[in-house]
């Protein structure tokens, strides 16, 4: 038993999914638990769902930033791909499918297998280009997106689906016709069917799906081009094939998460999509260290709430936001800041050593003789 | 005739775009960042000008100026204090601490001059000339903002090539390095850069607010993203690319918000870039690096 | 009109197989290969022909063109003239990953690790296209997945230990030390079972005694795994101690071809190297 234990404990990456996984369960207990003794406040219980949305997003573009090592600016716009058609889909299918959860389900597939075809497509030629030219394309791509999203009209009659491009009348429904996407207002009345257990377990098939992938072969493949490229093409990899693998299963992460999102709410405009959500997600990514899922999780929840947190400080929230994102930047990054760091903890490190050893040293003789 | 005035209207505002553009190229080229908050420098200026203008009761010259000088000294002040400190690490950690920087930016903006829209009053006096009777109209701020640009374009080109300083900047731009071995003081290179970029932002800020007298705290962003575009289209580092880059996109977005439609221009546009690059994978004028093996 | 006549004229394009080779087929055969780079030429008129079991130098001065004719073999650069038949089929534009697939595999004079990822890690992303298990089952870890694993495991640290790198399996491969880090480059081509080694300057950077072990394992390698090996080196101790044969390049053409005592005296050999001998 021992043995078992040890060799699983041994093996890195195992242990650093066993973490993960942990923390994540843990984290969704402890706040079930303070929810039914009515210890969280209405705000924070508002937030559940978007933590949950923006820990998806965070680990899927980890995927591609952190693993793959391509700087991706427009992964909002699969978001919002997966809101939007997760809405419609949802509202579509309201009388087929009654029962709320399922429909939900539905909703993320749907919405997950646009955005992976959208990744596809924006992938293929995307992925030829390299560092910043890459990131300057899926930048342009995402707000194309958000462009189409924001004079994108969709009704629902009896006779289906109806769609339409720059106005409503182009919708030509009968009178008993609903709404569902109003371009610049983006979505109107969609039942809010979101649910905390949902995100909870898309970020559970998240984590799954992606240290599955990454402690692989086509894991290995995908960081070897990371490292080298060349290199990896000269041991036989088909570098775009895998550079596509990761950008698309990272799309449909980002749709369904979307989706989740676009159902939390009776309204969502396209706005939400724009080119400032990417960068959010990047901040989570990058502040959670490339590469590191755990990372991800715990930037994405701590961010998400910070403003929250700091909504005493009233009008200054966001400027002491700004403040402490370049605090810790420096503090991470700098290699002099870092350094003194270095020097103070080692410091209160032997200081903290000698006052044990003063306070133990007859022990570990007893302990000893 | 309407073409025509497309074009014009397309030069002016392409002029703005490559003014900005200029500056993300330059501190591309030689620190090797992109830097997110530059668009929010062109914010500070107009609201510096604007402030002379309206409070002080300056002229316009004076208003320029100020703003020019706030902007260079919160361009060297930004890159001592956020950037420098992590110069040779990870170009994405210099990335996200940009993006912190141009939130503080917004925000500060944001607690100093309050949320509300603010009607910025043009710093140009001159009358708008009618053409073809009529038919075609090119505004003071329009002949203003392209006779600028021609003017900073010009001396931006003299500047490099021919005094010391610029010299420098294209031997950093080169190879740091050896730069750094031939004796040139890089971190004040790199200052200086960071210097005349956030210059040159202050003068677009007065121009872009001429044109477009809307004055909030996010007014900057669009206009960066924009102009960052323009600099990735001509390619980025490249100086002349800025500008042929900044100029093409203002005409492409005017004509197409003429003649195709409004609503997609931006999709318009972006879809122009993404055709260009996959042609052409490092911008208009952008140098081919065949990476050695 | 072509004229055709009877008449047999000797070509340069076939050269000799080695004795052990005679009763194969050649494993990679080079004919007037040339590549120019904005019109200037880099590469012309090489020719080269590899037995199954041979071990052949291409040395030459500095810039002479040899890691270029490599990643011509490689497909890194695709030919303006001539082809390369690796296995007796034509490489024109295959991609560089397809012909790894097919047999090739290079170490770099830069070395080029996955410096992020284990020394083990790095052998078995070589290992990739031999590992059998679909994308599915290593996402659901299906038991396809343990099993493909587990044998990839096995047979990586067998590499490693055979290029004397068992102790190191678990360390990072941008910590280790230079020359294990040549080796291990070796290591992860051998992994992707190849025909045809090509070793780009392995002995750089090596003291006389890790040369010495590494003259010793190119032999092994060779005579274990029973394939091609071309090395391109600047250690002429190497170079003669382990080839068969030698190519020599100058200016991106083949300025002599032989065994290593026919080129030791060749006159155009030591003038390339030496420059021209003035007449007193």
């Amino acid at each position: 038993m021992k043995n078992t234990i040890n060799s699983f404990w041994s093996n890195k990456a195992r242990r650093t999914s066993f973490v993960t996984y942990a923390v994540v369960i843990l984290a969704f207990i402890a706040v079930q638990v303070f929810d039914s003794m009515g210890m969280l406040s209405y705000a924070m219980r508002g937030q559940l769902i978007p933590i949950c949305v923006y820990i998806v997003l965070a680990i899927s573009l980890n995927l591609v930033v952190g693993i793959s090592g391509e700087l991706s600016l427009g992964h909002a716009g699969f978001m919002g791909v997966g809101a939007f058609v997760g809405a419609v889909a949802s509202t579509a299918l309201q009388s087929v499918i009654p029962d709320t959860s399922l429909r939900l389900v539905v909703a993320m597939v749907v919405g997950g297998i646009m955005a992976g075809i959208m990744g596809v497509v924006i992938g293929i030629p995307v992925l030829r280009l390299r560092g910043d030219y890459l990131a300057i394309v899926t930048l342009a791509f995402g707000e194309i997106i958000r462009n189409i999203a924001n004079n994108l009209y969709v009704g629902k009659d009896e006779a289906g689906l109806h769609f339409a491009l720059l106005n409503e009348d182009g919708l030509k429904m009968s009178e008993t016709g609903k709404l569902i996407m109003a371009g610049p207002r983006g979505t109107v009345s969609v039942s809010a069917i979101s649910t905390f257990m949902a995100g909870f377990v898309l970020i559970m098939i998240t984590l799954f799906v992606v240290l599955n992938l990454v402690n692989s072969k086509e894991g290995r493949a995908i960081k070897a081009i990371r490292d080298n490229r060349i290199a990896a093409e000269s041991v036989g990899i088909n570098v775009m094939s895998f550079k596509l693998k990761a950008f698309v299963v990272s799309a449909v992460l980002a749709g369904a998460a979307g989706a989740l999102y676009g159902l939390s709410m009776s309204n969502v405009s396209s706005v939400k999509f724009s080119f400032n959500t990417s960068i959010d997600i990047l901040v989570f990514v990058v502040l959670g260290g490339m590469g590191n899922i755990l990372g991800s999780v715990i930037a994405a929840t701590v961010l998400t709430l910070l403003p929250e947190l700091m909504r005493p400080l009233a009008d200054y929230r966001m400027i002491m936001y700004a403040i402490v994102l370049i605090v810790v930047m420096l503090c991470t990054w700098s290699p002099k800041i870092k350094g003194f760091i270095q020097v103070v903890t080692d410091g209160v490190k032997g200081w903290f050593k000698k006052l044990f050893r003063g306070l133990f040293v007859k022990k570990e003789v007893g302990t000893n003789g | 005739m309407a073409v025509l005035q497309y074009l014009i209207n397309g030069l002016s505002i392409g002029s703005i775009y490559a003014i900005i553009a200029l500056g993300y190229t330059m501190v591309y080229g030689i620190a090797k960042m992109l830097n997110f908050a530059h668009g929010d420098v062109i914010m500070v200026g107009a609201y510096i000008s604007y402030c002379v203008m309206i409070y002080l009761k300056m002229p316009p010259v004076a208003a320029i100026l100020a703003a020019i000088v706030v902007c260079t000294v919160l361009g060297v002040l930004i890159e001592a204090l956020a950037y420098r400190p992590l110069r040779g690490t990870s170009s994405l950690a210099v990335l996200i601490t940009a993006i912190g920087v141009s939130y503080f930016l917004q925000n500060a903006a944001q607690l100093i001059w309050g949320v509300a829209q603010k009607t910025y009053s043009s710093v140009v006096a001159m009358e708008s000339i009618h053409l073809f009777d009529g038919k075609l109209l090119i505004t003071g701020e329009v002949i203003v903002t392209i006779i600028t640009s021609a003017v900073v374009m010009v001396c931006l080109t003299l500047f490099t090539s021919k005094t010391r300083m610029g010299k420098a900047m294209r031997a950093v731009s080169e190879d740091r390095d050896a730069a750094q071995l031939m004796g040139i003081n890089v971190n004040r290179t790199i200052a200086v850069t960071f210097a005349i970029g956030s210059a040159l932002a202050a003068i677009a800020g007065v121009l872009l607010c001429s044109a477009s007298p809307a004055l909030k705290p996010t007014t900057g962003s669009m206009p960066g993203i924009r102009a960052f575009t323009a600099a990735v289209f001509g390619g980025i580092g490249s100086i002349p690319g800025a500008m042929l880059g900044g100029i093409l996109l203002g005409v492409i977005e005017e004509l197409c918000k003429g003649l195709i439609s409004t609503q997609f221009s931006d999709a318009i546009v972006f879809g122009v870039l993404i055709v260009v690059l996959l042609v052409k994978p490092t911008g208009l004028m952008g140098k081919q690096v065949q990476e050695k093996v | 009109m072509a004229e055709y006549s009877k008449k047999m004229v000797k070509v340069p394009t076939y050269s000799y197989l080695r004795e052990q080779d005679a009763d194969k087929l050649p494993v990679l055969d080079v004919r007037n290969l040339g590549i120019d780079f904005g019109g200037l030429t880099a590469v012309d008129s090489f020719n080269m022909t590899i037995g199954p079991t041979e071990i052949s130098g291409l040395i030459g001065p500095n810039g002479a063109g040899k890691t270029t004719i490599f990643n011509l073999l490689t497909s890194v650069y695709q030919p303006t003239r001539g082809s390369i038949l690796l296995g007796g089929i034509d490489t024109k534009g295959m991609s560089t990953h397809k012909v790894t697939r097919m047999g090739i595999a290079r170490t770099f004079q830069n070395i080029r690790l996955f410096t992020d990822m284990t020394a083990k890690d790095n052998v078995k992303v070589g290992m990739h296209k031999d590992i059998k298990c679909s994308f599915i089952s290593s996402l659901l870890r299906l038991p396809a997945y343990y099993k493909s694993e587990k044998a990839a495991d096995k047979k990586a640290m067998e590499l490693l230990e055979f290029m004397g790198l068992g102790d190191v399996a678990d360390m990072k491969a941008g910590s280790l030390p230079y020359g294990v880090q040549r080796r291990l480059e070796i290591a992860r081509a051998l992994a992707t079972n190849p025909s045809v080694l090509l070793l780009d300057e392995p002995a750089a950077g090596m003291n006389p005694s890790e040369t010495a072990e590494l003259t010793e394992q190119i032999r092994r390698i060779r005579d274990t795994f029973q394939i091609a090996i071309i090395l391109i080196e600047h250690d002429m101790n190497l170079v003669m101690n382990v080839c068969e044969g030698i190519v020599v390049v100058n200016y991106g053409r083949i300025i002599a071809k032989g065994t290593p005592e026919q080129i030791k005296d060749d006159p155009a050999v030591i003038e390339a190297y030496l420059g021209k001998k003035e007449d007193a």
